[in-house]
């Protein structure tokens, strides 16, 4: 069949492949030359070296928004795994009613950024005017403003992978656990908790990732506000591109940059996920 | 036995607060839709009373600023359209690079895996030029760019599927007659099924709430829905809350309307992708 199917080749893929090349691989190439060079439009790009990189690592903009992403990811990181497997523990206790529950967990999730952003400012400035402030007044709101957005959105989400992930620990490893006599307490530090394991490892990186790539929320609740202090990395190479003429290669530099450290995380993953794999 | 039951109610106690939680900030906008937008920012916890309520004019006023219903119109035909020449194509692909074993096959594959990981942001501004020069900056040019992005997990999905289905029930399909193209669609595709919804759901959630790409690409002179809502926010911070509130609304009732249908599929969806993505 193998032969027979060689020829169709054009029929098959030749679709989804210049899509590909049209969407994603030559724009993907043509934006590393261009990180290297001057432009305005692609067609006047001039060489400059590394200088758009050097531009990029000094440019206070860039580094605030590296540290403001990298303490927003390992808050948020923390905060919604927590609550997500403190839930899908709940949940997974056999109690009437927890599909119920799981359904309104999981909804924030489907809706998009831009909504998330607009939903939560409303709120969030409303607890604060009762304290004379503003969302945009400080840039510390406008983090944990964010912080709280990505609980809400991703909690229901990592909730139902937990769930899935205990459901899958078989009921007589803890039924025999408890006839040794162990507590419930230990039963969920030795059994559950290594069993889930394949679970947890996928939430912590997807957490992470969607953290560093967060932009619509971003845009939607402060646009960076007070004074680009919570834009995040996505937003700023945005800002970067679109805000400021002349500083398109250092905006393609900024992305490169940020291209390079979301690689690096994928690929700890998946060196992390393998090993698992060999262990067991 | 006691113990246990007071332990039982205290988890529900404590789920129905948080889902109350949840819930809450979808209900306080549906509330604030209906008051007066000078009653709105400093107060969005009180109820409308007789001195803020505002009827539906929050609504009309939005329908008419944002040009919401095109934008519905919009956001649901590049939806539905991309979607399916995402799953029509990216089997067909993943099926054909599964099957033909060869060096460029190969690489395709990798290609396809390694776009996955990579933001954006990266091919932002170039993506848009070339979509310009290309004259596909319209509704319709941006399905063939969506399929270039969704090609990646789409692609990778179905191939890890195809390698689960027996190779005989083809080879069966082939010496009874059927061409490749024959075999693929009435005996591999109605295999593929189950994971062609979990496709079509993961890129209905991602196109229809996508915001970055539609806007550089076509914002201009199309909206979709997350557009027409960003729209509002105009220059200068400026919001008429008012009419926010009411699209906001707006925005998210085709969403629920979505997951009530959908739910088992999407639950599942959502599993499947993130542990194969």
């Amino acid at each position: 069949m193998e032969k027979k199917l060689i020829k169709y080749f054009p029929i098959f893929t030749l679709p989804t492949l210049l899509a590909f090349l049209i969407a994603f691989l030559i724009p993907f190439l043509l934006g590393l030359y261009l990180s290297f060079t001057e432009f305005t439009t692609v067609l006047n790009a001039k060489w400059v070296g590394l200088s758009n990189y050097i531009k990029a690592f000094e440019n206070k903009e860039f580094l605030n928004a590296l540290w403001f992403t990298a303490r927003f990811a390992v808050v948020s990181v923390i905060t919604i795994n927590v609550c997500a497997f403190t839930l899908a523990f709940l949940l997974t206790r056999g109690i009437k009613g927890t599909n119920l529950f799981r359904t309104v967990f999981f909804m924030p999730n489907l809706i998009g950024g831009i909504v998330l952003g607009y939903i939560w400012q409303l709120i969030i400035n409303g607890i604060l005017y009762k304290f004379g402030v503003t969302l945009t007044y400080d840039a510390k709101y406008g983090f944990w403003g964010l912080v709280i957005l990505m609980n809400w959105q991703l909690i229901g989400y990592m909730m139902i992978i937990y769930i899935a992930g205990i459901q899958n620990v078989p009921t007589d490893l803890i039924e025999a656990a408890k006839i040794d006599g162990a507590s419930p307490l230990k039963i969920l530090r030795n059994v559950t908790i290594p069993m889930v394991m394949p679970a947890i490892t996928i939430c912590l990186f997807l957490t992470i990732s969607n953290s560093f790539k967060l932009f619509d929320q971003n845009l939607a609740l402060t646009a960076g506000a007070p004074s680009k202090k919570t834009a995040m990395l996505a937003l700023d190479i945005y800002n970067t591109f679109y805000g400021r003429v002349g500083w398109e290669g250092v905006g393609q530099a900024k992305a490169v940059i940020f291209f390079i450290l979301v690689a690096i995380m994928a690929f700890a993953q998946l060196i992390f996920t393998r090993s698992k794999e060999v262990e067991s | 036995m006691k113990g246990s039951k007071l332990k039982v109610n205290l988890i529900l106690m404590v789920l129905l607060i948080l889902a109350i939680a949840f819930l809450a900030p979808i209900l306080i906008v549906l509330m604030n839709s209906f008051k007066g937008k000078f009653f709105i920012s400093d107060t969005p916890f009180l109820l409308p009373n007789s001195k803020t309520f505002a009827g539906l004019s929050n609504y009309v006023n939005g329908l008419i600023k944002t040009g919401f219903i095109q934008a519905f119109g919009w956001s649901l035909f590049i939806t539905v359209s991309s979607v399916v020449v995402i799953v029509l194509f990216t089997s067909m692909t993943a099926w054909y690079i599964t099957r033909v074993k060869s060096k460029l096959t190969k690489s395709i594959y990798y290609l396809f895996a390694f776009s996955m990981i990579v933001p954006f942001q990266m091919v932002m501004f170039t993506m848009t030029k070339v979509a310009n020069v290309l004259h596909l900056d319209n509704p319709f040019g941006i399905i063939i760019i969506y399929l270039g992005f969704a090609a990646g997990l789409s692609v990778f999905m179905f191939a890890g599927f195809v390698k689960s289905i027996p190779l005989e029930i083809e080879e069966a399909a082939v010496i009874d007659g059927c061409s490749p193209i024959q075999t693929f669609f009435m005996v591999v595709f109605p295999i593929l099924k189950p994971t062609a919804i979990t496709v079509a759901i993961l890129n209905t959630m991602w196109i229809w709430n996508d915001y970055l790409l539609p806007y550089l690409l076509i914002g201009n002179e199309y909206k979709t829905i997350p557009i027409a809502i960003q729209y509002l926010r105009g220059g200068y911070g400026s919001i008429d809350m008012g009419a926010m509130m009411a699209m906001l609304v707006l925005a998210i009732i085709p969403i629920i309307v979505f997951y009530f249908t959908c739910q088992k599929y999407i639950i599942k969806g959502v599993i499947a992708g993130a542990i194969k993505g």
